[in-house]
């Protein structure tokens, strides 16, 4: 038996994790997959698109714009209702701690829809994970970035090798109970401010 | 965090101004006063917010004042029973027109007094005209359809002889896109809580032609919305919290704290906006645009004229409001639902040991206030309203049948 495929729409401002998305649908099997990540106009687009699930972030501001068109607006020809199995309070928990939510049109069973949305809120689950690592990552190149121009100062200013440099920042940072890059950050911020600057 | 206090309670909060009461609570130490961790969450619509009370991340929320109501009644997915235990304030809002319908509404007798009447009368006769020239009907936003917003324009509108669902679109649109959205002609007006109407005066796209505290004086806006499972479970840790909204909503009230609070609200984890922007709901000086300027009686209340108390003749207005507008059915189970949302007990109860003045009665007859007047209350010295409507109507919550019946006779002959 053939069924119809899906009409997916993706609404996301941020492309990264709506290209992550789109990826997993099309994974999936799903052909007809729309990404909108502007929703200008969106009321048309619906009315071309005519999806069947409508898959959107939490973050996004126009939730109560886009509830409110699902029940009214001319541009939708099938009512579409909140993904909600009320039996089903755990996947629903899981869809809001990931950070996203469907919308599906009446009538259609849940069990087509269930698939599309766990794998949203895995989607959404592992980019938030990549933008965490991601943001470790930076953190700690600027801070080695921080205490490379700190170890500079000293060797410079007290004639120190690089070496021991670092170990005067580390007792420093252990004496006062903090990171070493937050020492090397304010030795930074106050040879900015006493000195000529000293490495640029 | 405070180390072993007593409560624990996580709040969900909007962006808006109409958030004060509850910011303040948790920044300013009234909450911590009284035992309680509140810990603040801010959204990004309200759908977020119904869905984070309904499945528990949150116990209470800063909500619309019909929200709870659209919650009991069934309008919404995934909601949850919530009760309105504390009203965070007594108006707020604006209505704010494009410059091009200003100058239409001028030509047809508008003047920057924010009346009510003669603004809608100018906007009816701008309507028709357009209407004859084969113009599109102008299109409004607000920002939700179960807000005090959607429900205080299509009032003025319709007492104005406009008929809202026909001579003018309403659409949803998120307050802080509202100026934008006004000066890229996407839309021609909207009503929406400050700053976002003088946001639209001061880029010089807009012009504020009324305020809710002309159309209703004194009339409701955001609630704290409770979860009922949780408030049941926890009276204690409630009532502590509306002690802490009472001490912090008397503190925000005070013009000497102002300052301060404009500076607590403009940091970036609430409002993210300069302090002076948040100047005009403070003091009710509004800039009207092209250089008008006004100070309105009663602009926002955050407490005084028992701005916090949950009046349940508030609730059914806004129930009159939702059945006048096609969102609920008038039944006798619904009634039932809309009268038991507001919790007048809850707020009277809590507030009994701190001695202050409390309304006696749970509703009262809205609109019959002509001027400020003491009442009958518990403890000393408490002042209501005005509460007038501006066209003169009276709402008494005990004889809901006929002014349900009224505003449909009136629909009929419009």
């Amino acid at each position: 038996m053939v069924r119809t495929a899906l009409a997916v729409l993706v609404i996301d401002e941020n492309r990264i994790r709506a290209a992550i998305i789109e990826a997993g649908l099309r994974e999936a099997g799903h052909e007809r997959v729309t990404v909108i990540h502007d929703v200008t106009g969106i009321a048309r687009r619906i009315a071309e698109i005519e999806p069947d699930v409508i898959v959107i972030d939490l973050e996004n501001p126009n939730r109560d714009m886009l509830e409110n068109m699902f029940q009214l607006s001319r541009a939708v020809k099938r009512p579409i209702a909140m993904f909600v199995d009320r039996s089903d309070q755990a996947s629903i928990e899981a869809a809001v701690d990931a950070g996203v939510s469907a919308y599906v049109v009446d009538g259609l069973r849940q069990e087509r829809v269930k698939p599309i949305l766990d794998m949203a809120v895995s989607r959404f689950n592992a980019f938030s994970r990549m933008a965490r690592e991601l943001e470790e990552v930076r953190g700690e190149l600027e801070s080695r970035k921080v205490i490379d121009r700190a170890k500079g100062i000293l060797m410079k200013s007290r004639g120190l090798s690089e070496e021991a440099a670092y170990t005067l920042l580390r007792k420093t940072a252990m004496n006062q109970n903090r990171k070493i890059s937050d020492i090397a950050q304010s030795l930074v911020t106050a040879a900015g401010l006493l000195g000529p600057a000293e490495d640029e | 965090m405070s180390m072993g206090a007593a409560h624990q309670i996580t709040a969900g909060f909007m962006p808006l101004f109409d958030s004060a009461v509850l910011v303040a609570a948790g920044e300013l130490g009234f909450a911590a006063r009284e035992g309680i961790d509140l810990t603040l969450h801010r959204e990004t619509s309200w759908a977020n917010i119904r869905d984070r009370i309904a499945i528990g991340h949150f116990h209470l929320a800063h909500m619309l004042g019909p929200m709870p109501l659209a919650c009991n009644l069934g309008l919404t997915p995934l909601a949850s029973e919530t009760i309105v235990p504390f009203s965070l304030g007594l108006g707020g809002n604006c209505v704010t027109i494009s410059n091009a319908v200003w100058e239409g509404m001028a030509a047809h007798g508008a003047v920057a007094d924010l009346d009510p009447a003669r603004a809608g009368a100018a906007l009816r006769a701008l309507i028709r005209e357009r209407a004859v020239a084969g113009h599109d009907p102008l299109r409004f936003a607000v920002v939700h359809p179960h807000s005090g917003h959607n429900y205080e324009l299509r009032y003025w509108l319709a007492a104005c002889g406009i008929d809202p669902e026909r001579e003018i679109e309403i659409a949803i649109v998120p307050p802080p896109f509202m100026a934008d959205a006004l000066a890229a002609g996407r839309i021609d007006g909207y009503c929406v809580g400050e700053p976002w109407n003088s946001a639209s005066v001061a880029a010089g796209t807009g012009h504020i032609v009324t305020v809710k505290a002309q159309i209703w004086r004194n009339s409701p806006e955001k609630v704290i919305g409770a979860r009922k499972a949780w408030a049941d479970e926890n009276p204690e840790a409630l009532a502590a919290l509306l002690r802490a909204l009472h001490h912090s909503a008397r503190w925000c009230q005070d013009p000497a704290n102002h300052g301060e609070l404009a500076g607590v609200m403009a940091q970036a984890g609430f409002l993210g906006l300069p302090p002076a922007v948040q100047m005009p709901i403070l003091t009710g000086h509004l800039q009207l645009g092209g250089g008008a300027e006004l100070d309105i009686d009663d602009f926002f209340l955050p407490f005084d004229k028992a701005a916090n108390f949950p009046w349940k003749s508030h609730a059914l207005w806004f129930y009159t409001q939702m059945v006048r507008w096609g969102h609920v059915a008038h039944t006798p189970e619904n009634l039932a639902i809309a009268r038991d949302c507001y919790r007048p007990d809850l707020y009277r109860s809590a507030l009994k040991p701190l001695g202050v003045a409390l309304p006696g009665a749970n509703s009262k007859v809205e609109g019959a206030l002509r001027v400020a007047t003491a009442v009958g209350a518990t403890g000393a010295g408490l002042v209501l309203g005005p509460d007038g409507f501006f066209d003169g109507q009276i709402f008494d919550p005990d004889e809901i049948d006929t002014y349900i019946a009224g505003q449909e006779s009136a629909e009929t002959q419009a």
